[in-house]
């Protein structure tokens, strides 16, 4: 599974970084980023469960999850 | 003495001469005869029964008109207020309280009170000199001084059986953290009750009174200003003095809008959230005692307060002719953006009208959608979740006193006034 964030749609809401802050983090701003654990790379196996919460979550919709892996 | 020249005497009496006022309605008061044709949001019956009120238009008229405000809408269901949120170019945000008073044109795109009043493009840079002061790292900066506050809340009721959470408790958190962001006394608080009751539940009120208690704020601010000019500290009013947009200071009213704004929409909000919480566990002994006992659902239990009581309701401007949600909107027209009613939209949510406490995903709007995510949203999270802390730590027990005796305030911001609890 891997995450993005949609800079179009995110609002600096922050409840991806408030539910998974490992995952998610936020810049200067408050808009949210990825973390050393989601940028160019899977999100770990025991942390996608949070991944999809933290996507279900997002008030405008700008936390995206792609199930399958990166190549 | 510091010499400003945006911040003299002399410029301010200017400013006020040249003040254009805008378009005046007819004021319209008294019971509302039909809810889809004659709404009021400022009527006690509104103030005690949004919730229903919401549920019935929802079903029946998803789109409610009223003439009164010189003609406004009230759109219930989620798609419709997130579909107004997100559309700039049909709605403006030149007004965002509904009154009997339309701003002039040319107020946009700054507005009264940038960033919340203003438009793209000139919203997105307004809002960017403010939003670091408001991330979620630097607001938590302010926990431990707030967690102290409220215990000193606390320690002030002892000895009392009952209490009035609303006007003992919740009320100060935010005059207090936003008085210290802004680097205004402390002891102002009274005043700034005034000041917000005037913006937002008076908004009804005859001209002549709001025009003098807007004076009153605008006397306020003046003399903050002045007293930062010449004693610069580290707080957002002195930010805001030196802070500079297109390679230029901010205009006067630009610097003094925002102070309104941050005044304004920091207080009752918050306050209004607090009292909502604490409302629904005097009701709910279960949820009480679950929250007590277990602090790592206080989280959870937060957002799901926020959907279900979120006290904001915004508000826009019908900028062009436009078509929604089945209706033709006119230009001009007040369209009100009741984000507490979205968040009870059966369609958008499970168990809508239920208050779920464990609640594990709550896409709820309650700080609004689109680019107008309220920029305080990260500090609301922050002090309301440190007034439920220290309650319910200190006091595990309490209940409603007077169940009659709650008042819930009219108008955009919901939340209870009056909040009489038997504590211990």
């Amino acid at each position: 599974m891997r995450v993005s964030i949609d800079p179009a749609r995110c609002q600096g809401h922050g409840r991806c970084y408030d539910l998974a802050p490992d995952l998610f983090g936020e810049d200067e701003e408050g808009y949210a980023v990825l973390t050393d654990l989601t940028a160019d790379r899977d999100v770990p196996a025991d942390r996608e469960g949070d991944a999809r919460l933290a996507a279900a979550n997002c008030p405008e919709s700008a936390v995206l999850v792609h199930e399958e892996a990166r190549a | 003495m510091t010499v400003d020249d945006r911040f003299t005497e002399e410029a301010r009496a200017q400013r006020i001469a040249q003040a254009q006022l805008g378009t005046f309605n007819e004021i319209i008061t008294g019971p509302v005869s039909d809810w889809t044709t004659d709404f009021s949001h400022l009527e006690p019956e509104y103030a005690e029964n949004a919730i229903e009120i919401w549920d019935d238009l929802r079903e029946r008229c998803p789109v409610a008109h009223t003439e009164r405000f010189g003609g406004a809408w009230l759109p219930t269901r989620y798609e419709d207020v997130q579909a107004i949120a997100y559309d700039t170019e049909h709605f403006t945000s030149r007004a965002i309280i509904v009154s009997n008073v339309r701003p002039p044109l040319d107020v946009a795109p700054v507005g009264l009170a940038p960033p919340i009043s203003s438009d793209p493009p000139f919203h997105h840079d307004a809002r960017k000199l403010l939003l670091p002061a408001f991330t979620k790292a630097n607001v938590a900066k302010q926990a431990v001084t707030t967690e102290a506050f409220c215990h000193s809340l606390i320690d002030g009721l002892a000895g009392r059986d009952v209490v009035d959470a609303a006007t003992d408790y919740g009320m100060y958190i935010p005059m207090r953290v936003i008085a210290d962001m802004l680097g205004f006394p402390q002891e102002d608080s009274e005043k700034f009750a005034h000041f917000v009751e005037n913006a937002l539940e008076g908004a009804n009120g005859p001209l002549e009174e709001r025009q003098a208690r807007g004076m009153a704020l605008s006397d306020y601010l003046f003399e903050q200003v002045r007293d930062h000019l010449d004693n610069p500290r580290e707080d957002l009013t002195t930010y805001l003095l030196n802070a500079e947009l297109y390679g230029q200071r901010l205009s006067p009213q630009h610097v003094v809008g925002t102070m309104t704004l941050l005044l304004i929409a920091g207080i009752d909000t918050t306050w209004s959230a607090i009292g909502s919480s604490l409302w629904h566990l005097a009701k709910n002994p279960e949820d009480r005692k679950r929250l007590v006992a277990d602090r790592s659902l206080r989280p959870k239990a937060v957002e799901e307060f926020l959907r279900a009581y979120a006290p904001v309701t915004m508000a826009r401007l019908v900028k062009e002719d436009v078509e929604l949600g089945g209706v033709q909107m006119k230009k001009a027209d007040w369209v009100l953006l009741p984000f507490p009613s979205a968040n009870r939209d059966p369609e958008r949510f499970e168990h809508a009208d239920e208050v779920l406490i464990d609640r594990e995903v709550n896409r709820h709007a309650a700080f609004g959608l689109g680019i107008h995510r309220c920029v305080g949203s990260h500090l609301a999270r922050m002090e309301l979740t440190v007034a439920l802390d220290v309650w319910l730590d200190r006091i595990p027990e309490f209940s409603l006193a007077d169940p009659a005796a709650v008042r819930w305030s009219a108008g955009q911001i919901r939340g209870p006034r009056a909040l009489p609890l038997r504590i211990g």
